[in-house]
């Protein structure tokens, strides 16, 4: 198709001026957006009205089509399901070629799954939840991850809550609207999470790698424990989290830390629970039953 | 008098409708992300971008070379991105494809696609670079299923678009 050829302003000085004029008005654009990502940088809270809102006004769309995606047998998730194999697939032949030792991870993934079962065992009796919703959708197509579960501030959901499933530990609410909240996926490369080696409690910190994979990161830095199958679990310090949640699988080991597979994947999770923030709930607990000043000194 | 018996010769196309599909259209391209599909991968392509660029690659006398912002901040609520981060690069693919629009002597599907394509490449680098620079460098490759995937559904998406723009104009 040819562009239409009254656009070339020849030497009328007005049409020359009206075009630079709109180019102006193009670059302002530009500068205009680099200003609110400048403004998102350093108060990332500061538009999550705006966002809230919109996550908000497609609640309604989004609960509505995730009820009928799990009644006919989640056509959404197949599809997602297939396209995550196709890519997992890619990434899986990479990683053989790579590192044939990984055949050994199977029989290692084996017992840790053994050993997460009996730990999933131990986590049901403290379930203490505040709510349990599906995640109604997701940012798909961006490189943050985050997900958008089915209730909200009306249920009692504050921002920094942590949101597992039976599988492990999905993230932590991030944003909250009346009848929305936004989840920060463990996945996601802005989060880090403070984990713990579940065989001996070696600490280390989990960032998100953005697809479905952590950065497993020793505080220890200089040794690199880590073998493949190792299980990751939530250590509680930072207070968000309780500890005992399984986090991530060791799945390679890298120059300075470890690469581990996110347990609670996303878009298999069918329920999400929404657990009250760690330290508040033991804060409140002290508050009921309080404890002698000095022993309190010796908790820090 | 019924529009019915109206005769269809010289019939004008409500002004409300050339106006507002071309913008409305791009903003449901960017609410697709409602939808419930939960990944744990960048994969879903970025409708918005795609309805975006087949439009002003279909009419491109419509658009002023501004429409990037506003359609861009509006992607960015919906998309999880930084607010900004669409606002700043559909501008920039704005101005640029005014640029090639002035330069350009012919056009044909292929070039549209060729364009296009670059256009969804630059978009989702940028977006991605946008969130984290330092750590996402050396991890572009994870882009690489949904750019293809963008990139493979342009076609389609500016073929539905030509025909709710065939739709838009007709009286």
């Amino acid at each position: 198709m040819a562009p239409p050829n009254n656009r070339r302003p020849g030497f009328s000085k007005r049409a020359q001026y009206s075009i630079f004029a709109s180019y102006l008005l193009g670059i302002l654009g530009a500068v205009l957006g680099l200003l609110l990502l400048l403004i998102s940088f350093v108060d990332p809270r500061g538009f999550s009205a705006l966002r809230t809102a919109g996550a908000e006004v497609m609640a309604p769309i989004s609960k509505s089509l995730s009820e009928i995606g799990g009644a006919t047998g989640s056509a959404g998730d197949e599809i997602v399901a297939y396209f995550n194999a196709a890519s997992k697939n890619a990434a899986m032949q990479r990683e053989l070629e790579k590192n044939r030792s990984e055949i050994l991870e199977a029989r290692a993934l084996r017992e840790e799954n053994e050993r997460l079962k009996r730990l999933l065992k131990l986590d049901e009796e403290v379930p203490d939840s505040i709510a349990m919703a599906r995640l109604i959708s997701s940012t798909a197509s961006s490189s943050r991850r985050i997900a958008t579960l089915g209730v909200g501030s009306s249920s009692g959901l504050e921002p920094g809550q942590p949101v597992r499933s039976p599988e492990g530990l999905v993230g932590r609410i991030l944003e909250t609207g009346p009848t929305t909240a936004r989840v920060l996926l463990v996945s996601d490369g802005n989060n880090v999470t403070p984990v713990q080696r579940a065989r001996d409690s070696l600490p280390a910190f989990a960032t998100g790698r953005g697809d479905g994979t952590v950065d497993i990161q020793p505080i220890n830095i200089g040794s690199n424990p880590f073998k493949a199958g190792d299980l990751m679990i939530t250590s509680g310090s930072g207070g968000l989290y309780s500890p005992g949640i399984p986090v991530a699988v060791v799945i390679r080991k890298t120059e300075t830390g470890a690469i581990g597979r996110v347990l609670a994947n996303p878009a298999k999770v069918s329920h999400a629970i929404v657990q009250p923030i760690f330290q508040a709930e033991t804060m409140r607990q002290i508050e009921k039953n309080p404890v002698p000043d000095g022993e309190l000194e010796t908790g820090e | 008098m019924p529009r019915s018996r109206q005769s269809r010769i010289g019939r004008q196309p409500s002004q409300l409708r050339i106006k507002v599909i071309p913008p409305l259209t791009v903003a449901i391209g960017s609410m697709i992300t409602a939808l419930p599909i939960i990944t744990d991968y960048p994969i879903l392509p970025p409708m918005g971008l795609l309805a975006v660029l087949a439009w002003r690659l279909i009419r491109p006398g419509y658009w002023p070379v501004w429409a990037g912002f506003p359609l861009g901040l509006i992607d960015d609520i919906f998309s999880g991105q930084p607010l900004g981060s669409a606002a700043f690069l559909w501008s920039v693919v704005f101005i640029l494809l005014e640029t090639v629009d002035r330069k350009a002597v012919r056009r044909d599907y292929w070039q549209d696609w060729l364009i296009a394509s670059t256009a969804i490449i630059f978009v989702l680098i940028g977006g991605m670079l946008i969130v984290d620079f330092r750590s996402n460098v050396p991890r572009l490759d994870l882009l690489v299923p949904q750019i293809l995937l963008s990139v493979l559904l342009y076609p389609f998406i500016a073929r539905v678009i030509g025909s709710i723009d065939g739709w838009r104009v007709a009286s």
